[in-house]
């Protein structure tokens, strides 16, 4: 998952915003030089080679590797499987979205609230976000056991197979991922919480405000700056999610769990289809930066709004 | 009020015990031999043996995995912060076209998915002969996690006044050693947030690592798990002991260090 942030630190002492430079005392552009290279090298060179390479039937072994216009994009409005897993990567990243901000906000109210336990929940819930998503799969996976013994199953009483319906795996997967992350989208709203000012809160009080009005017209106004970011963590790790899917199920049972990063991976890896993986790369590169952009100006203008 | 704040204090501690689940689940399996965990999968173990976990750790080369997984996260961070807050002063402080352009170049960064150069970079590093290496994975997530850090650097950097450097240099220092000397000590609070967020995330990638290292005998601790969980799928007792100790490191920095870890976290609203 690629982590996006705003700028946020109080550096010391923050004062001059965009004064400008006296001549001579603007550093040298060789400063970003060695950056730039790196970057370059790693993101941007094969960014644009990826790119040429979607328009290709390029199968990875040797030179051979011819232009084909547009028909690796024609092929895979065409490839149920690839169709199919852009529908899924749709799904589940709509379900992860809605599932963890939805648990992330109600667990940051709760925590919130002056509890004595309040230190070490937020720690509880927080802590399976710093361990590897593959780790977490695994364990889920034993959690999702249609055994109806032990897991989930044993500690219900159900007799559910989590991974092995196909019309169930898809939303398991978003179970797994939300039970890992939702502790990411708390700290996020806490951190929007601690912002709201107490004043505000005993105004409302004062004038008759209950419970609910005083969150539906004081603090959620104020939380948009952390539903940005919270929307946008989750879009897009959403969009791109690979490793919970490859470790627990593989895309599987039949396709029912395919996101467009595994069908990616298996157009190049295992098929060599190294021209067409790229083109359906290019897709999911085109969605991301759609959904950013979309979400980045809308709510930013509901920010300005209020 | 009180007996409100109480009530949720309950629902609370009721929710975080059933978030635990999986983690007792975890736990107690690591616990067991494989007869108490066909008999009794769900209770406590009795008797607890730690037989599993020896095995584990050698079965899942854990100890050569977890000094990989460091030399990587370590190398890579370093490069990070030099090379990220070298040219973030230079971004932040010019107010030239090409300075613009330049800091929505790296910007961009963030928004690429990495699957669509993947190809094109594992020839080059393949052509490099850096496939199987630590070096190529260094330079991989240095320059992969660019502009994230540049980003956050730049914006701290346009926040903090000049005066600190021009002040450096009417004393005769050079921007070199103004940035080195003054400046950089004081990117202190934004280098511990890009030292604990890039940290988290070389420290637990997981594609790159299978591709590049798959085999080599420089895997990192995410792809051992894998190899080592999908050779002894059946055995859960030694795969979550395997689980248990691979996870151990990083949840443990994480407890010593929660504080920083969570403000590192949530950060991007105080602005």
């Amino acid at each position: 998952m690629t982590l996006t942030t705003l700028p946020v630190e109080t550096p010391p002492a923050a004062r001059t915003r965009r004064a400008r430079p006296l001549a001579g005392l603007s550093p040298s552009w060789l400063f970003a030089v060695p950056a730039l290279l790196v970057y370059a090298a790693v993101v941007l060179y094969p960014s644009v080679v990826g790119v040429v390479y979607a328009f290709t039937d390029w199968s990875g072994v040797g030179e051979d590797m011819s232009f084909v216009g547009l028909s690796n994009f024609q092929a895979i409005l065409g490839d149920e499987q690839v169709m199919g897993s852009l529908g899924n990567t749709l799904l589940l990243t709509m379900a992860i979205l809605v599932v963890q901000n939805g648990v992330g906000l109600l667990l940051a109210l709760g925590v919130h609230a002056r509890l004595k336990s309040r230190a070490l929940l937020r720690v509880v819930f927080f802590a399976p976000v710093v361990v590897s998503p593959v780790m977490v799969a695994f364990l889920w996976k034993y959690v999702y056991t249609p055994d109806s013994s032990t897991g989930l199953n044993g500690l219900l009483g159900l007799e559910v197979d989590w991974l092995g319906d196909p019309s169930v795996a898809l939303w398991s997967i978003a179970g797994m991922v939300v039970w890992q992350y939702a502790g990411y989208s708390m700290v996020i709203f806490l951190a929007g919480l601690e912002g709201v000012p107490k004043e505000l809160h005993e105004a409302a009080m004062i004038d008759g405000a209950g419970t609910l009005q005083r969150f539906r017209y004081v603090t959620w106004p104020l939380l948009a700056p952390a539903l940005t970011i919270n929307l946008m963590l989750s879009t897009i790790g959403g969009l791109k999610l690979f490793d919970q899917v490859f470790a627990a199920t593989n895309g599987g049972p039949g396709y029912a769990t395919e996101t467009l990063s595994t069908v990616l991976y298996k157009q190049a890896f295992v098929f060599g289809k190294f021209g067409y993986s790229t083109a359906i790369a290019l897709v999911l590169a085109l969605f991301v930066a759609a959904v950013s952009l979309i979400q980045i100006s809308y709510l930013r203008s509901r920010e300005v709004a209020q | 009020m009180r007996s409100r704040t109480f009530l949720l204090e309950i629902v609370m501690i009721a929710v975080a015990v059933a978030f635990l689940f999986p983690v007792y689940a975890l736990v107690t399996l690591s616990l067991k031999d494989p007869g108490q965990i066909s008999q009794a999968p769900l209770a406590l173990p009795n008797p607890p043996t730690t037989a599993n976990f020896g095995e584990a750790w050698s079965a899942a080369a854990l100890g050569p995995s977890l000094m990989n997984s460091t030399v990587i996260t370590v190398a890579s961070l370093i490069a990070l912060i030099g090379l990220g807050s070298f040219a973030a002063y230079f971004l932040a402080r010019t107010a030239t076209r090409l300075g613009y352009a330049l800091y929505v170049l790296f910007l961009l960064g963030i928004v690429l998915p990495f699957q669509l150069g993947m190809i094109p970079l594992y020839g080059l590093v393949n052509d490099l002969g850096l496939i199987g290496t630590h070096t190529g994975m260094i330079v991989f997530y240095t320059g992969i996690q660019l502009p994230f850090t540049v980003f956050l650097y730049t914006g701290f950097i346009r926040a903090l006044p000049r005066e600190y450097a021009s002040a450096a240099q009417i004393d005769g220092a050079s921007h070199l050693t103004a940035f080195t000397k003054v400046v950089f000590p004081l990117l202190r609070p934004i280098t511990g947030t890009v030292l604990i967020l890039n940290a988290v995330f070389i420290w637990n990638d997981f594609f790159t690592p299978l591709l590049y290292l798959g085999g080599s005998g420089f895997e990192t601790v995410p792809v051992s798990v894998f190899a080592f969980v999908g050779q002894y799928v059946s055995d859960y007792g030694l795969v979550f002991a395997g689980l248990v100790l691979a996870a151990l490191p990083i949840v443990a920095v994480f407890l010593v260090l929660q504080k920083y870890v969570i403000k590192g976290f949530s950060s991007g609203l105080k602005g």
